[in-house]
């Protein structure tokens, strides 16, 4: 083990984990903000709007983002949509996250007792304020575990960042391979900063998995 | 449960209960007046609005026992927050409750739970309260707390239709009482007409099964 | 609308090419499942076990896959077992070694909680019965998380599917690579052939996995 070659490609890693996850956390956030958008679409059966986001979800699931990368960076721009490769990681990823994220909160949503809506309409309140204020932060404490699998699921899609020539951890273990052959070190430092970043998610899940079945038994 | 035909007047400052064979359409009828289930035909009149209470209390779990008496107040009907909190605290005292103000759902039994229920529904200066078998969820020791607050409230006439199948709860509640079956009015008397001289048979055969 | 590159397509062997590539992919998958089944049911049967050490040993060995991007795993092996191990992995091989790996492991935790599913008395009245351990599994318990585990282990195959698009990443001739490949070769004459090449691999993706999912979800309705 180089030690002192890890030392010195250190920083490179750095470099690479800021930008996968600035970019993993820009898609995760347009990702959420579409799931709710979705989900509410579907719990409240919205009509054309929610056949679209029917259609939008199955499309979103049952293709792979990095053939949905390819097609956004490498196709669309013959199509005189051009954007950049940073813009196109975050889109992909929210593209693909939105029905994974609609999924959770639809399912956080429609564990919400029927009657608690009910309740809230018999207390004079309209559709949008028994959303705003009884139904969705009850559907919001149930989708947590949910969203905290997709948030972990989607910061390890961002792995197939480098095939949009995004300088992230995976292009970087790849390149310094490539360069000073020094394969077990460039792949343990690889292994390293993804465990860095996706372990703390993974124990914050575990975590309050085990709060919420606590609390689920008592009441 | 389809309703079928059914006219019924609730005049200001009576208790109208009503009873009748489970599944009979009692608790549609609730439903349509508060305009939860949709009505085919017919149209129903109310001089304000209505405040329901639920046999399942409904609270709100993520709110405490305050926030859930104040949210429609303030979110429906625009009060001033000083003026609304100090009716609930007013509220809670007169149902026992102010010390649990700031519990949670979660922390109260099932008697305290419908005490706020009804309170909550109070607030709203409702014109007329429909309750919904609000003590069929309860355990018999907590039956006595629920029905003594809704009799101090018959006592202070205000305007309530009540479906129960509690009988001596009705008896002593009500001005009136109307059996339905099979979503239509059957018999409609004072209290003490129907259970002293129900005229109808099925009404005799329905106290009957109470009686013994 | 300008040219979008679907005459390529058409040009020669090109669609048939794109297919085959896909369903190069689609062999990876089909076999790495085809192992994962048996595997990860010998794992799901040893999590469940009481000794503390192996079960200690096999929740690492899940959470270390589950944890790790794929396409980490794919480097892991690719790389790795060529420098440190002096193995010279094929690309095909690599891949089925890493998809065996981690279906393996998602397996093996349907397998263990679909087994931890199963009410205790129904073991408990088995052994009474005077049935054997191992009859115990075969007969009773073995049958009764097949139905659970059914519509679960056909997800599984989506997303393999899905994931065998990473193969790409080390030098597997699949269906993103073969596109690669002709809008290469056509880079003169039909300069945006990119959109439309990249759009038909969507749509093939699509079109594997999308009736896999209904199959699954039919399934899950049934007997869930």
């Amino acid at each position: 083990m180089d030690f002192a070659y890890m030392k010195n490609v250190l920083p490179l890693y750095e470099k690479a984990a800021v930008l996968t996850l600035r970019i993993g956390l820009e898609g995760i956030i347009f990702a959420t903000f579409a799931g709710i958008v979705c989900a509410v679409i579907l719990y409240e059966k919205v009509p054309v709007l929610r056949q679209l986001v029917m259609v939008y979800i199955e499309i979103s699931r049952n293709t792979p983002l990095l053939v949905q990368l390819f097609f956004i960076y490498y196709g669309l721009p013959k199509a005189g949509i051009v954007l950049s490769a940073e813009i196109c990681g975050a889109a992909g990823l929210a593209f693909l996250g939105g029905s994974y994220m609609a999924e959770a909160f639809r399912s956080g949503l429609e564990n919400v007792a029927p009657l608690q809506r009910e309740s809230a309409y018999s207390l004079g309140m309209g559709k949008l304020q028994t959303m705003r204020y009884v139904v969705g932060p009850q559907a919001v404490a149930t989708s947590i575990p949910a969203f905290l699998a997709n948030v972990i699921f989607l910061l390890k899609e961002t792995s197939v960042f480098s095939a949009i020539s995004l300088m992230d951890l995976m292009f970087t273990a790849k390149d310094l391979i490539g360069l000073y052959y020094k394969t077990t070190e460039s792949l343990l430092l690889l292994v390293i900063f993804y465990l860095f970043i996706l372990l703390p998610v993974s124990l914050t899940g575990a975590a309050v998995e085990r709060r919420m079945k606590y609390a689920g038994s008592g009441s | 449960m389809v309703l079928d035909n059914l006219s019924l007047e609730v005049k200001k400052g009576e208790v109208v209960v009503i009873v009748g064979p489970s599944g009979c359409g009692k608790s549609t009828l609730l439903r349509c007046i508060n305009g939860l289930e949709p009505i085919q035909s017919g149209s129903i009149e109310t001089d304000g609005q209505a405040g329901m209470v639920f046999q399942s209390y409904e609270l709100f779990p993520h709110l405490s026992v305050l926030k859930n008496m104040m949210l429609a107040p303030l979110k429906v009907q625009k009060r001033e927050k000083k003026e609304v909190k100090k009716e609930a605290m007013e509220l809670l005292k007169r149902v026992g409750l102010e010390e649990k103000a700031d519990s949670y759902p979660q922390q109260l039994s099932g008697g305290q739970k419908q005490r706020v229920a009804i309170v909550r529904a109070l607030i709203l200066h409702p014109e007329i309260l429909l309750f919904d078998e609000v003590t069929a969820a309860l355990d018999p020791e907590m039956v006595r707390e629920v029905l003594d607050v809704v009799l101090d409230l018959a006592r202070q006439k205000r305007t309530m239709l009540v479906v129960t199948h509690e009988m001596q709860f009705a008896r002593a509640v009500a001005d009136r009482i109307v059996f339905i079956d099979e979503g239509k009015i059957i018999e409609e008397a004072s209290s003490e007409e129907f259970f002293e001289h129900p005229k109808t048979d099925r009404a005799k055969r329905f106290l009957n099964v109470f009686r013994y | 609308m300008p040219d979008l590159g679907l005459d390529v397509l058409l040009k020669g062997n090109n669609f048939f090419r794109l297919l085959e590539g896909l369903l190069a992919a689609v062999k990876i998958s089909m076999v790495s499942i085809a192992l994962s089944i048996p595997f990860g049911v010998l794992l799901g049967i040893t999590m469940t076990g009481k000794n503390i050490l192996v079960r200690f040993l096999t929740k690492l060995y899940l959470e270390f896959i589950r944890i790790m991007p794929q396409l980490v795993l794919l480097f892991l092996v690719f790389f790795g077992s060529t420098r440190s191990l002096g193995w010279n992995l094929e690309g095909e091989t690599a891949a089925v070694i890493v998809f065996v790996l981690w279906g393996t492991a998602e397996m093996g935790d349907l397998v263990r909680s679909a087994l931890t599913s199963i009410p205790k008395h129904q073991y408990e009245s088995s052994r009474a019965l005077g049935l054997a351990k191992r009859q115990t599994y075969f007969y009773i318990i073995l049958p009764q998380t097949l139905r659970r585990l059914l519509p679960l282990s056909i997800n599984l195959v989506t997303r393999m599917v899905k994931t065998t698009s990473l193969v790409l990443m080390i030098g597997v001739v699949e269906v993103l690579k073969a596109g690669q490949q002709m809008i290469e070769a056509n880079r003169m004459n039909s300069p945006n052939a990119a959109f439309g090449i990249y759009l038909v691999i969507f749509i093939l993706y699509f079109l594997v996995c999308w009736p896999v999912s209904m199959a699954a979800r039919r399934l899950e309705k049934k007997w869930g």
